[in-house]
Parts: structure tokens; C-alpha cells; sequence
């Protein structure tokens, strides 16, 4: 790695070695090879083209020890949690005694040492991207939960991811979570710090969906300090006749890069990825999917909504794939942007590969400001012009908002949107 | 599925062999040894007699092009090109410049002819009597014959081979030449730059509507010539120019390179029309000895509410990589670029444009129709980019794929850059196949399923085609039904 090597990638490796006995030593190892033919990516890497990670990350903070003992954490709503953190899988702070019947739980660590065939392969599920396979080399730990066949649960499970405050250090986890056949399942995610703080988080979540498996999925990415970096990548595989309903409220903070990575393997599967973000000051958050249809009769909708304002960049890279096999392949994607500030930018690229011709695709992006009629409209109905602009930004929010089935999950959701809006009101 | 089977049967039928314009032409040629260096550089110039000025700029590119890699961002696949294994200059043996079509050597008039290319006057005429057509035929790299000279004479328009232009117009050639696409811009350019042979050059003054179409007809003759055509038009305030461009070439074993650049300029109040149609052998039925073409194609809306339209049909080359872009600088200029992109066989086109918008209130429009057949790649790739003092900026982009049998692909990688919140962009992008039911009502009522198709595949391009010149329009609507002869069932 002659020309990539820098110091991050030295420091990276300094912190690989010292993982010698971190267990899986073979997955890690080919991990960091395939990490280290690219190092950190940066601007010529074309899916990291508008995410210069390289730049971002001059230089690398030291791995987190144990998080606090007792910490103070904040529950938005009734779940089966399951608490990581500081890179930390804490028993102790999550619902394990209490488990609903046809679940099981692991730590990473655990899953790791007892090397379960079906666990590791899973695990091991990578999509090409460096900062994924520089995850697999640097797991710490991480929750990995089993849903068996058949199983359908009332109560959501819930992957909640903490990071205290102080001093910049990195973060690696990587969680699992299998459903069975026929299994259907709620899952929350969320990325909170307890204190905003510059660290870099390296987040991954493997979803392994068996056939005719369902699962909502809800993600929350909190605000971060200024300097932070983070890397939250999710990497879903579908059975025949499995569906994935995902969405994910992004906050912004320092620079962010949400990566989904979905392979609808078995025919008829059918994903729905949504998500809005709400940036300001000088967030950079990159949204990147990458839809691979293999089997026949797969569906896929993205639908995403960016709101970017002050000075922050967003960014949307969406590229829907289609195998030769993969015939009558139903795809659309969405992607509209609303800058709101003259310093506010955003890129969008929806991309489309397609290699069967018995298919129908098609993806439309936008960017604009808010509509000046629509704000007359308001303004001459004595609505005042920083509320009016806050009617319509929500309004368009919510069109993202809208795909979350779940009533009480959304409420929560636009609480979040409107307390971004007051913020936003009251400058 | 049985007509889904027909059609890949068919496909695998198709005899791409059959290359309508595939002969080639016996007239001796004047060329430059084999493989490129400063003396080459300096035999080009010297061949053309050209100013020092000239002499430094094509080796300064030269100097450049040694520390440049080839891109390979483009989703095309082809073996490594051997620079050193290609001729860089050939004229035809009669160079001194024939002064009428009289002294034109008759064996290349027969080729213009077979190639339907309207040189005289009463065969331009046939059937179009009020619109007029002139035409500065490149044979290989030379110019060797313009007609209507007169006329544009009259009008007070320059319309020449810019070798010619080099020599009668200096100070215009000194002052446009690489300022839309610099020495240095990319790989291809920056080799156009240095080795360029000859092209059109066309320059309209202040105020003059230029009174005809104007047409250049490339082809490629000579083995193993790479060409490099450099074309430069630029319209002074308020006028306005059409331009078309259109070419087949002779079948050949080997892959033949093409690095053109062509480069608009429009001030204020200026418009310029490109229309091409690009027929250029696209290789056997695999793939082999078709023609690579690594264009550059930009214009440069420098002045207020200056227009560039780009209209393309690409039906051949082994290899497309070309994205006509327009730079829209000056404040309410517009650009569009209208493109229908067919490929077949063993075809890779990667195509597109770019819109960069610099000034306030412009505008862009891109209409993108690409049709792939057989196991041919094709995709779309554009830029739509708001800088932050482009103010009002608006962009509309519809790309539309039509597959046809199951072996090819149809890709669309639209980058869209906004850095200014009043930008107003739209993006949109289909791909699907014929619809069964489209086919099913034309055909029921007594249509072949290769004339359904040919009319739905009409029906899908009619955008594009009605933004041609008329005698460009009919020409294209043939190529496309010949190019996709036999890959439908």
C-alpha cells in the first residue's frame, strides 16, 4: 500500500496487531488485507467521492477501554434492549434476563470464541467497501441476536449504541442479527453519545433475513461534536419472500457516512429503505446504498429526504443493481434535497446498473429551496416567515416520516424532527 | 417467454459482420512513421506549415500528455492502446489543396458518393430546395474540399479547415483555440492537442444569422490512423450557427483511435446548434476492429443569454466515451444536449454531458435516450453542477434505457451537485424493456414484431429526433432501424 500508506493507516495498524487475541484471527486477517490493498479511502475512490474519509482522518485515536460503570441512559421507548457501549457489549445494562421467547442473545466476543459456523459467515459479510472490512479487522464487540423460524414478536428489540464523552478515541462494533424462517421482528437502532465528543465510530449491522422473514427497522443517528468521525454501515441479505422495512433519522454532526449495503439473494424479497436528514452548521452526512437484486420478483423503494442547512453538505449515492438472473426486478428511488442556506450544498448521484432487460427501474432526484409560493401562501395567512418555513420543511420531512409503520416509532420521530425545527426557529 | 426467447435467438443472429459502410478506399497516403515524439509533434506542424506559436503549444501538450495516465473511471473495457503503434499524421497524396472539385481526386468523390454525402451543389439540392447545406469534407486528416465558400463569404462567416484558418485567421485562432477545453483538460484532449491533424473551423460575426447549415463528414480511412480533429466554432454576439456532424468509416482488423475535441465558444446573445450523427464501424460480432473514440466535446456559454444545444445519435464505435458538455458562464445562458445513444453487439458506450452552471439564471435541459441490444454496455453519465454564485439555476434531466434481450446492459450514473440553495435541479431515470402490450396492439393490427419494435423504438427517440436539422433527422431515424436490425424479434 505505497501510496496510501499514511499515518492513520499506521496508527490503524499499530491497533490490529494489538488485537492479536481478539479471537477470529483468519477473518480479521483477511479483513485487514482487503483493508489494506486500498487504505482509507478518499475523493478517487469513486464511492467515497464526495467523503474524503482520508482528509477526515489525519489521524487516529486510540481504541476505547471499558466505558463507565453506572451510566445514566436515556430510554425513548419500551423495548428488548441490548446496550453497547463505548464499543462494549454491557450485559448488565440490557434487557438479557428478560428475553422474549424464541430469542438469544450473544456478545460478539462470545459469538466469536465459540466460532459458530453459520455466526462467523455471517459476521464475516462484507460489500467491498474498505472502511467495512477495516470494521471486520478491528471489531471489538457487539451484539449478535437469533430470532428462531417462526417467531413473531410484539415487543421491539432494540440495539443501542452509547459513547461517553472526553477524549477523542475510536470505536469498532459489529452486531448480528438472524431471523429465522418465517420470523418477524422490530428492530430499533440507535447512536447516541452520553456526551458530545470528537470521536470515530465505525459501526456495522448484519442482517441476515431467512425466507419469508420480516423486519421493520428504525435507526437514529444522534448529533455528535464538530471533529467526530463516523461510519455507520448496514449489510442486509434477503431470503426468498423476505422483506426489510428500514428507516433512518440522521442528525448530522462532524462528517457521517451511512452506507447500506442489501443483496435481495432469495426471489420475491422486498426492501424499503427510507430516511431523512436534518443537517446544519458544518455536518457532512453521506447516505450510500447499494441495492444488489440476484434473484427474480425483487422489489426495492428507497425513498429519502435531505434538509441541509447553514453550511453543512449532503450527500446521496444510491445505485440499484440488477443481475442478469434477477428478472422482473421492480425498482424506485427517490432522493429530494432542500437547501435552506446559501452555504448549504448537496450532491446527489442515484445510480442504476442494470443487466437483465425484463425489468422496470427508474430513481429521481431534486434539489431546490423551499418554494416561494408556498411561503406566500402562508405569509399572507399572518403565519410568520420562520414558522412558515418550519410548516413546510416538516411537511417535507414527514414524507420520509410517513414510510415508518409503526405510529408510536414515527411520533417519536417527528418529535425529533420538530425539536430540530425549534432549534432552527429560534436563531 | 416465447417471444422473449425469439428475441435473444435473434440476437444471437444478429450478423453485425454486415457493416453497410464497411469498404475501404485505395488512394495513397503521405504519413508520419509510426509512434509519437517531439519530432513527430514537429513533423505535424511543419507538414502544415504552421506559425511557431503553434509549433510550442502542440509540444507543450505534448510534454503534458507524457505525465497524464489514460482515465479509466469509464465503464468500458477494450485492450491497452499502444501509442507508440499508431500513425499520427496522413494526408491524402493530393495535398497541395485542390482549388475546385474538378481537381478532386475522382476515387474519393466515389467514396463521398457511396457514403451519400451531398458535395455538389444539385445533390444537396435534390429534394430540399430552400435549405442549403456546405460541406468541409475531412478525407482521413485533410480537408480537401469546401463548397459554398461564396456564400458564407458574403454573410461575412469563416468556415474552413482550421489548418487553413491557422494561416488566414491567426488572431482568432491564437485567441479561442484551447480556451473551452485547455491543453491540459484530460488525457485524450491534451493528445488531440498535441498531434491534432485538421478539422473544421468556423467563425460567425456579430449579428450574422450564418445562412446555411454547415456539415463536416469524418471519415476514417488510412490503417492504423489515429485521428484527432479539432474542431472550433465560435459564434460573435448575437449571431447564430448549425453545425452538423456526421460520419461512417471503412471496416478494419485493427482498433483505430479517435481523439477529437471540438470546442464552441457563444457571446452574448449567441447560439450554436451541434448535431452529430457518429456511425463509425463498431467492430465484428465480437467486437473486434471497431472504432475507440475518446471525445471531447465542450462548449462555452460565455456570454449573456448565449445557447448551445448538443444534439447527438450514436449508433457506432466499438467504444463511446463522450459527454458534450456546455459551461454556462454568462448570465441567463442555456444549455441543452439532446442524445440518443443505440448500441448492439459487442458496443460500450459510456455517454453523457455535463451542465455547469457559473452564471445566474441558467438554464439546462437534458434529454438522454439510450437503447441497448445484444451484449452491448451502455451507459449514461452526467454532471449537473450549481456553482455558488449560480443564482436561479435550473435543470431538468429525463434518461430513459430501453433493453432489448437479456445479455446487455443499460447503466445511468448522474452526479448532481448543488452548492446554491435557489438552484432548482430535477434528475429522472427509467429503464425498462418494450412493453409486451405496446407490442401486442401494434402487431395485432398486422405490424411484423421487428416493425412494432422499430415503431415503439421510434416512439422512444422522438424527443431527440425532432430536436435534428431536417436532413439529419431522416438520416438518423434510418440508422437507428439499421443498427438494430435483427436484435429484435
Amino acid at each position: 500500500m505505497s501510496d496510501t500508506a499514511t499515518s492513520a493507516t499506521a496508527d490503524l495498524k499499530t491497533a490490529f496487531d494489538a488485537m492479536k487475541d481478539a479471537g477470529a484471527r483468519p477473518l480479521r486477517q483477511s479483513a485487514w488485507d482487503a483493508f489494506s490493498r486500498e487504505g482509507l479511502p478518499n475523493r478517487r475512490v469513486e464511492a467515497w467521492h464526495y467523503t474524503d474519509l482520508r482528509a477526515a482522518l489525519c489521524a487516529v485515536a486510540p481504541l476505547r477501554a471499558a466505558g463507565p460503570a453506572t451510566p445514566a441512559l436515556a430510554r425513548e421507548r419500551e423495548s428488548c434492549r441490548f446496550v453497547v457501549l463505548d464499543g462494549a457489549f454491557r450485559p448488565d445494562l440490557s434487557d438479557v434476563s428478560a428475553l422474549p421467547y424464541g430469542v438469544s442473545v450473544l456478545s460478539l466476543r462470545e459469538a466469536l470464541a465459540c466460532g459458530e459456523a453459520e455466526i462467523l459467515a455471517a459476521l464475516a459479510g462484507d460489500a467491498e467497501d474498505p472502511t467495512l472490512a477495516l470494521n471486520a479487522a478491528l471489531m471489538q464487540d457487539g451484539a449478535v441476536l437469533r430470532v428462531s423460524p417462526g417467531c413473531v414478536l410484539e415487543r421491539p428489540l432494540e440495539f443501542a449504541n452509547f459513547i461517553s464523552g472526553g477524549a477523542a478515541r475510536s470505536v469498532f462494533t459489529r452486531s448480528l442479527v438472524i431471523l429465522g424462517a418465517g420470523a418477524r421482528a422490530t428492530l430499533l437502532e440507535s447512536f447516541t453519545p452520553l456526551e458530545r465528543s470528537g470521536s470515530q465510530e465505525n459501526h456495522a449491522l448484519v442482517m441476515v433475513l431467512g425466507d419469508g422473514a420480516k423486519l421493520d427497522h428504525v435507526a437514529t443517528i444522534a448529533p455528535q461534536s464538530e471533529d467526530a468521525v463516523r461510519v455507520v454501515s448496514l449489510l442486509a441479505t434477503l431470503g426468498e419472500n423476505s422483506a426489510l422495512n428500514s428507516f433512518c433519522l440522521v442528525e448530522g454532526g462532524g462528517l457521517l457516512r451511512r452506507q447500506i449495503f442489501a443483496t435481495l439473494s432469495g426471489v420475491n424479497a422486498d426492501v424499503s429503505f427510507n430516511g431523512a436528514s436534518l443537517l446544519r452548521g458544518r455536518d457532512h452526512a453521506d447516505t450510500t446504498l447499494v441495492i444488489r437484486h440476484e434473484s427474480p420478483g425483487g422489489k426495492s423503494r428507497e425513498f429519502f429526504r435531505h434538509i441541509v442547512d447553514e453550511s453543512a453538505t449532503g450527500v446521496f449515492q444510491g445505485k440499484v443493481s440488477v443481475a442478469p438472473l434477477a428478472q422482473k426486478t421492480d425498482g424506485a428511488m427517490q432522493s429530494k434535497s432542500l437547501l435552506l442556506s446559501d452555504g448549504a450544498s448537496m450532491n446527489n448521484k442515484p445510480e442504476l446498473e442494470i443487466f437483465a432487460d425484463d425489468v422496470v427501474c427508474g430513481h429521481g432526484a431534486t434539489c431546490g429551496r423551499l418554494d416561494a409560493d408556498q411561503l406566500f401562501y402562508l405569509e399572507a395567512r399572518g403565519v410568520p416567515k420562520p414558522r412558515a418555513e418550519a410548516l413546510l420543511i416538516e411537511g417535507f420531512a414527514n414524507e420520509a416520516l410517513e414510510r415508518v409503520k409503526d405510529e408510536a416509532t414515527r411520533d417519536a420521530l417527528a418529535a425529533r424532527v420538530a425539536a430540530w425545527l425549534r432549534m432552527r426557529e429560534a436563531l | 417467454m416465447a417471444a422473449l426467447k425469439e428475441t435473444v435467438d435473434t440476437v444471437e443472429s444478429i450478423d453485425v459482420d454486415a457493416y453497410k459502410y464497411g469498404f475501404s478506399t485505395d488512394i495513397e497516403s503521405d504519413k508520419a512513421p509510426k509512434g509519437l515524439s517531439e519530432d513527430i509533434v514537429r513533423f505535424i506542424s511543419a507538414k502544415k506549415d504552421e506559425p511557431q506559436w503553434l509549433t510550442d503549444w502542440r509540444l507543450s501538450a505534448y510534454r503534458r500528455w507524457l505525465t497524464m495516465t489514460e482515465p479509466n473511471w469509464a465503464r468500458v473495457e477494450h485492450p491497452r492502446i499502444d501509442y507508440q503503434d499508431l500513425y499520427y499524421y496522413s494526408a491524402p497524396k493530393s495535398t497541395p489543396g485542390p482549388t475546385s472539385l474538378e481537381d478532386v481526386d475522382p476515387e474519393l468523390l466515389r467514396t463521398y458518393e457511396k457514403l451519400g454525402i451531398p458535395l455538389r451543389e444539385q445533390e444537396i439540392l435534390a429534394g430540399v430546395e430552400v435549405r442549403r447545406v456546405a460541406v468541409d469534407a475531412v478525407f482521413d486528416s485533410v480537408s480537401v474540399a469546401t463548397t459554398f465558400k461564396e456564400e458564407l463569404a458574403r454573410a461575412g462567416v469563416i468556415f474552413c479547415p482550421i489548418s487553413e484558418a491557422v494561416r488566414e485567421h491567426p488572431e482568432l485562432v491564437r485567441k479561442y483555440l484551447g480556451s473551452v477545453v485547455p491543453v491540459s483538460d484530460n488525457f485524450f484532449a491534451t493528445l488531440n492537442s498535441a498531434v491534432f491533424s485538421d478539422g473544421s473551423f468556423v467563425y460567425v460575426p456579430p449579428g450574422v444569422r450564418c445562412p446555411m447549415e454547415l456539415s463536416t463528414y469524418f471519415r476514417i480511412n488510412e490503417k492504423n490512423t489515429g485521428q484527432f480533429e479539432r474542431t472550433l466554432i465560435i459564434a460573435d454576439a448575437g449571431s447564430y450557427v448549425s453545425y452538423l456532424e456526421g460520419c461512417t468509416a471503412p471496416k478494419r482488423d485493427e482498433n483505430q483511435l479517435h481523439a477529437a475535441v471540438v470546442e464552441l465558444v457563444a457571446l452574448d446573445d449567441a447560439e450554436i446548434k451541434y448535431s452529430t450523427v457518429q456511425n463509425w464501424y463498431p467492430g465484428d460480432s465480437e467486437g473486434r476492429g471497431g472504432i475507440y473514440n475518446f471525445v471531447t466535446k465542450r462548449g462555452d456559454c460565455r456570454g449573456r443569454n448565449s445557447h448551445i444545444s448538443w444534439t447527438q445519435v450514436e449508433t457506432g464505435s466499438a467504444i463511446t466515451w463522450k459527454y458534450p458538455s456546455c459551461i454556462l458562464r454568462g448570465d441567463n445562458s442555456q444549455g441543452e444536449f439532446y442524445s440518443i445513444a443505440v448500441s448492439n453487439g459487442r458496443q460500450q458506450v459510456d455517454s453523457g454531458t455535463k451542465m455547469i452552471h457559473l452564471g445566474k439564471n441558467t438554464k439546462s435541459r437534458i434529454i438522454s435516450k439510450g437503447i441497448s441490444a445484444g451484449r452491448s454496455q451502455n451507459t449514461y453519465r452526467g454532471l449537473v453542477s450549481a456553482h455558488r454564485k449560480a443564482e436561479g439555476a435550473r435543470n431538468f434531466t429525463n434518461c430513459d434505457s430501453l433493453l432489448i434481450g437479456n445479455r446487455c446492459g443499460a447503466h445511468t450514473v448522474p452526479y448532481i451537485e448543488s452548492k446554491n440553495p435557489s438552484a432548482q435541479f430535477e434528475h429522472e431515470a427509467t429503464t425498462s424493456k418494450i412493453s409486451q402490450d405496446q407490442l401486442f396492439y401494434a402487431m395485432q393490427r398486422g405490424l411484423s414484431a421487428e416493425e412494432a419494435t422499430a415503431l415503439i423504438v421510434n416512439g422512444f427517440v422522438r424527443d431527440v429526433l425532432q430536436q435534428l436539422p431536417m436532413e439529419f433527422a431522416v438520416e438518423a431515424q434510418k440508422l437507428i432501424s439499421i443498427s438494430l436490425e435483427g436484435s429484435v424479434g
